[in-house]
C-alpha cells in the first residue's frame, strides 16, 4: 500500500489530557503528525480535532480505532484530501521599506489573494489561506524582500460528505448502540478497504 | 452519609434525600463499599494520608494488606482480579509511590487486567511546582491506562469512581489509575450519595454484534476439513469458559491456547491440543500453516504467538472474535471478524454450527504430539539424568494436586515450563505475566491471588532470578498471614537468557550467572517455614510437605543449571519451523 496524505477528524468530550492521549498514539508508532488542531465543534462541549499525516490506508485505519478506542472519543474518520474542504493560514512578516520601495505592494497580494494585517514603519504582516502550494507560493514572492518571520497554521478541514455530527451524537447518548455506532464503518467496505 | 427518609404520603411513596457532609476520603471509600470492594492493596504515604485515616474507622468493612513496595501492591491486586474476576484495588502515596506502580500499570494493561488505582497528589495549589513528591503520574501513565483522571475537587470523586469502576471492568478490562490531590481528600462537602455508572456517552464497551458475520462465520466452520482453534484469555474474561466448551464440543474443533487463554478448557479435554507460540506444543504451532480455518476467540496475535507474520496461517481463512474492535486485523487480517463479547458471540455462533467430528484431523494432532513426546516431553518429565528437571517438579506438582490448585508463575524459563505442563481443571487459575513478562511478578501476584480465591491452594513458581525482584513481600506475607506456597525451582543462573545466550550467542554467558541467598534462611527470618531439595527421592514428599503445611512455605528446589526449554519457535522464524532441540 503506497503512503499517502489522510485527514483524521476526531470528535470528542472536553478533557484535558485527551490531546496527550492522541498524540501518544502516533509518537509510539513513529508516525509524524503533520499538522494537529484542537477547536470547538458545532456543537457546545464537544471538540473536534484535525490531524494530517501521511500514511498507508492500513496504518490508518489502525490508528483510528485506536483513537476510537479512547474513553474520552466519540468518533473518528478518516479522509483523502478530495473528500474534505480545507484551509490553512499563513501569516508573513516583511520590512515594510522593502516591499514599498521594491515590489508593488497591491499587485503582489491581488496575485497571491492575501491582504495585510499590520502595516507599521519597521515592517508589515500579511496573510493568506489556502492550500499548501498557495501559502508556500508567497513565501518565495517575499523572501528575496527579507521574509522575516512566516508562520503557517494546522490545517482545518470540513468532510464533503458529512451531515454534521448532531445526528451521531444523538445516538451517541442513547444506552443501546445502533449497528452503526460502534463502528464497523470499515467492515462494510472492507474490499474497498482492503486490497484482497 | 446518605440517609433516605421513607415518607408515606397517601398512595405515594415519597423519598426525600438528605445529603451529609462527608470528607472527600471518605466519600472514596463509600464508593469503594458501593463497589464491593473487600480487598486493598496498599501502602501509605503524605500525600494520601487521609484516605488512610478515613480507612481507620472501615478496618471491618475494608481488608487493606500492608505490602512492602507498592510494585508488590499493584502485582497483588492483579492475582487478586485475576482468581476473583473482580476489580483488584491499590492505594499509594503521590511521587515514589505513584511511579512504583508504573510496571504493574503496564502489566495490567497488556493483560487486560481490571484494576483502580488511587494515588495520593500534593494540594491542588502545588500541582506544576515541583512540590515535594510531586510526579505528574498522569501523563506518566497515560499510555499504560485505559483511563486516567485527576481530581481537585472532592465534589468530583463519586462521580468518577463510579466511572473508573465501570470502565476498569467493562468491555476489554483494563486499568485505571485516578490521582486525587490532598485536599481534595481533606474536603467536606454535601453527598448525596453514590450512584453507579453505567453508561457514558463516549465509550462503548462492547461493540454491536452484526448477524451477517456471525453468519459467515458460521459458514466457514462448517465447510471446514481442518479448523483450529486459538483461544486467548478472551474466554476468561467474557466469563464464557461453558459457551466456548460447547462451540469446540459441537463442531469438533481442536483448540490450543496463549499463555493468557490456559486454564479455560481443562487440560485434559480431548479437543485441547495444547500450547500456542515460541515454547508451546508442536502440533498446533505446526498445524498453524495447515489448518483450512482457523478460529482466533479473545486473543490479540501477539508475536510470542505467532512467529513471523508473514509466514503466519497464510493458507488460512481467518476468523476473529474479539471485543476489542482495535484488535481486529490489527496483526493478521481476518476474512471474518465477529467483533463482540465472546460470551454473546459464541451461543449466536453455536446456533449456526453443525455437529461435526473431524478425526482424520485430530489424529494429525495426535502423531505430531507424540513426536515431541519422544523428542522432548519424555526427557523433560521423567529424566534418565542426575539433576532434576523444572519439568518433573510440575508433573509430581500435578499428581499432587490433580490440577485443582492457582499456579502463579513469574518469568523465565520456569513459568514456560510451568505452562506447558501443569494440569488445570479450573478456569482463573493460571496466572502470570503474559504481556509484559515481568518478573518479580509471581510472589505479589500470589498472595493477591490467594485473596482472591481464598479457597483454592496457590502456588507461586518462580526462578531464582525473579523471586529476588521482590523478595521483600516476604514480610507482607508474614504480616498478612496469608498461606501461599513459594516454590523457587533454581538453576542457578537467569536460565532464560542464558538459554538464549547458549543457542544464539555462542554461549557467551554475559552476567546471567546470579548469586542466591539461603533461601530457606531468607524465608525463616520472616517466620516462614521451608526446606531445600537437592535429590530426586525427596522431591515427592518434600511437595507433598509444603502443600500439607498450613500456612506460607518456602520450597527451594535444585534443578539441572543448563536445561534449556524445547520446543522453541526462534525470534523471526515461522511457527512451522519450530524446533525440537
Ligand atoms: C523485570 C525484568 N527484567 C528482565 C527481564 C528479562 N528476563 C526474562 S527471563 C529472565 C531470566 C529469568 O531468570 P530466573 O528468574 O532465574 O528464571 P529461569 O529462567 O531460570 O527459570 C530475564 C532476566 C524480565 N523479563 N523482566
Amino acid at each position: 500500500m503506497q503512503k499517502q496524505e489522510f485527514t483524521i477528524t476526531v470528535y470528542t468530550e472536553d478533557q484535558i489530557g485527551l490531546l496527550n492521549r492522541i498524540a501518544i498514539i502516533f509518537s509510539r508508532r513513529k508516525v509524524s503528525i503533520d499538522s494537529i488542531n484542537s477547536s470547538p465543534s458545532e456543537i457546545k462541549g464537544i471538540y473536534r480535532f484535525t490531524i494530517v499525516i501521511h500514511e498507508t490506508e492500513e496504518m490508518v485505519i489502525k490508528i483510528c480505532r485506536q483513537i476510537e478506542k479512547q474513553v474520552d472519543v466519540l468518533k473518528t474518520y478518516y479522509n483523502t484530501s478530495d473528500e474534505i474542504v480545507w484551509q490553512e493560514l499563513a501569516l508573513y512578516k516583511v520590512p515594510t521599506d522593502e516591499v514599498a520601495e521594491k515590489v508593488q505592494v497591491e499587485r503582489l497580494l491581488r496575485e497571491n489573494g492575501a491582504r495585510a494585517v499590520v502595516i507599521r514603519k519597521d515592517y508589515t504582516v500579511f496573510e493568506t489561506t489556502g492550500h499548501r502550494e498557495e501559502t508556500d507560493a508567497l513565501i518565495k514572492v517575499l523572501e528575496p524582500y527579507g521574509l522575516i518571520e512566516f508562520v503557517r497554521s494546522a490545517r482545518i478541514a470540513i468532510i464533503k460528505n458529512s451531515n454534521g455530527f448532531h445526528e451521531k451524537l444523538k445516538e451517541f447518548e442513547q444506552l443501546a448502540p445502533g449497528p452503526e455506532l460502534v463502528e464497523n464503518e470499515y467492515l462494510n467496505k472492507r474490499n474497498e478497504v482492503f486490497d484482497y | 452519609m446518605q440517609t433516605f427518609d421513607t415518607v408515606k404520603a397517601g398512595s405515594l411513596e415519597q423519598v426525600s434525600l438528605k445529603t451529609e457532609s462527608i470528607s472527600g476520603s471518605e466519600a472514596v471509600l463509600d464508593a469503594f463499599l458501593h463497589e464491593g470492594v473487600t480487598t486493598i492493596f496498599g501502602y501509605p504515604g503524605g500525600a494520601i494520608m487521609p484516605i488512610y485515616d478515613a480507612l481507620y474507622d472501615y478496618q471491618d468493612k475494608l481488608e487493606h494488606i500492608l505490602v512492602r513496595h507498592e510494585q508488590g501492591a499493584i502485582h497483588a491486586a492483579q492475582g487478586f482480579a485475576r482468581t476473583s474476576g473482580k476489580t483488584g484495588v491499590v492505594f499509594a502515596t503521590s511521587g515514589p509511590g505513584a511511579t512504583n506502580l508504573v510496571t504493574g500499570l503496564a502489566d495490567a494493561m497488556i493483560d487486560s487486567t481490571p484494576l483502580v488505582c488511587i494515588t495520593g497528589q500534593v494540594f491542588a495549589h502545588l500541582l506544576g511546582t515541583d512540590a515535594f513528591q510531586e510526579t505528574d503520574i498522569i501523563n506518566i501513565t497515560t499510555p499504560i491506562t485505559k483511563w486516567n483522571y485527576q481530581i481537585t475537587d472532592a465534589t468530583e470523586i463519586p462521580t468518577v469512581l463510579a466511572k473508573a469502576f465501570f470502565i476498569a471492568c467493562s468491555g476489554r478490562p483494563g486499568p485505571v489509575l485516578i490521582d486525587i490531590s490532598k485536599n481534595a481528600q481533606l474536603q467536606k462537602f454535601d453527598y448525596k450519595g453514590y450512584q453507579k455508572c453505567e453508561f457514558i456517552r463516549s465509550y462503548r464497551p462492547k461493540p454491536f454484534v452484526r448477524q451477517e458475520y456471525v453468519e459467515q462465520a458460521a459458514d466457514l466452520i462448517n465447510k471446514a476439513k481442518k479448523p483450529l482453534v486459538v483461544f486467548g484469555q478472551g474466554v476468561i474474561l467474557g466469563k464464557a469458559e461453558k459457551e466456548f466448551q460447547d462451540f469446540i464440543e459441537k463442531a469438533g474443533l481442536p483448540a490450543a491456547w496463549t499463555i493468557m487463554g490456559l486454564s479455560a478448557l481443562p487440560s485434559g479435554h480431548p479437543l485441547n491440543v495444547g500450547m500456542l507460540g515460541m515454547h508451546g506444543n508442536y502440533a498446533p504451532n505446526v498445524l498453524t500453516n495447515e489448518c483450512d480455518v482457523l478460529i482466533a476467540v479473545g486473543m490479540r496475535f501477539d508475536d510470542r504467538v505467532t512467529g513471523r507474520l508473514d509466514k503466519y496461517a497464510k493458507q488460512a481463512k481467518i476468523i476473529h472474535l474479539d471485543i476489542d474492535p482495535a484488535e481486529i486485523d490489527k496483526n493478521v487480517k481476518t476474512t471474518v471478524s465477529v467483533w463482540g463479547d465472546c460470551k454473546e458471540t459464541l451461543p449466536l455462533l453455536i446456533q449456526l454450527l453443525n455437529h461435526n467430528q473431524h478425526p482424520e484431523w485430530l489424529q494429525t494432532f495426535k502423531a505430531l504430539e507424540q513426536k515431541e513426546i519422544d523428542a522432548c516431553i519424555q526427557n523433560e518429565l521423567h529424566p534418565t539424568g542426575e539433576q532434576m528437571t523444572m519439568g518433573e517438579v510440575i508433573d509430581v506438582l500435578n499428581e499432587l494436586t490433580e490440577g485443582k490448585a492457582v499456579i502463579v508463575t513469574d518469568v523465565g524459563q520456569h513459568q514456560m515450563v510451568a505452562c506447558r505442563y501443569a494440569q488445570f481443571n479450573q478456569s482463573k487459575s493460571n496466572i502470570t505475566s503474559g504481556g509484559l513478562g515481568t518478573m518479580g511478578f509471581a510472589l505479589p501476584a500470589a498472595i493477591g491471588a490467594k485473596f482472591g480465591a481464598p479457597n483454592q491452594t496457590v502456588i507461586a513458581i518462580m526462578g531464582d532470578g525473579g523471586v529476588q525482584m521482590t523478595i521483600q513481600e516476604l514480610g507482607t506475607i508474614m504480616q498478612s498471614q496469608v498461606d501461599v506456597k513459594l516454590l523457587i525451582l533454581n538453576n542457578q543462573f537467569l536460565g532464560m537468557v542464558r538459554q538464549w545466550q547458549e543457542l544464539f550467542h555462542g554461549k557467551r554467558y554475559s552476567f546471567v550467572d546470579i548469586e542466591s541467598p539461603d533461601f530457606v534462611q531468607v524465608a525463616k527470618g520472616y517466620g516462614i517455614p521451608g526446606q531445600r531439595v537437592t535429590a530426586r527421592e525427596n522431591l515427592k514428599e518434600a511437595l507433598k510437605a509444603m502443600l500439607e503445611y498450613k500456612g506460607a512455605y518456602l520450597l527451594e528446589v535444585m534443578v539441572g543449571k543448563e536445561n534449556n526449554v524445547f520446543p522453541m519457535v526462534e525470534a523471526g522464524t515461522s511457527v512451522s519451523e519450530i524446533r525440537l532441540k
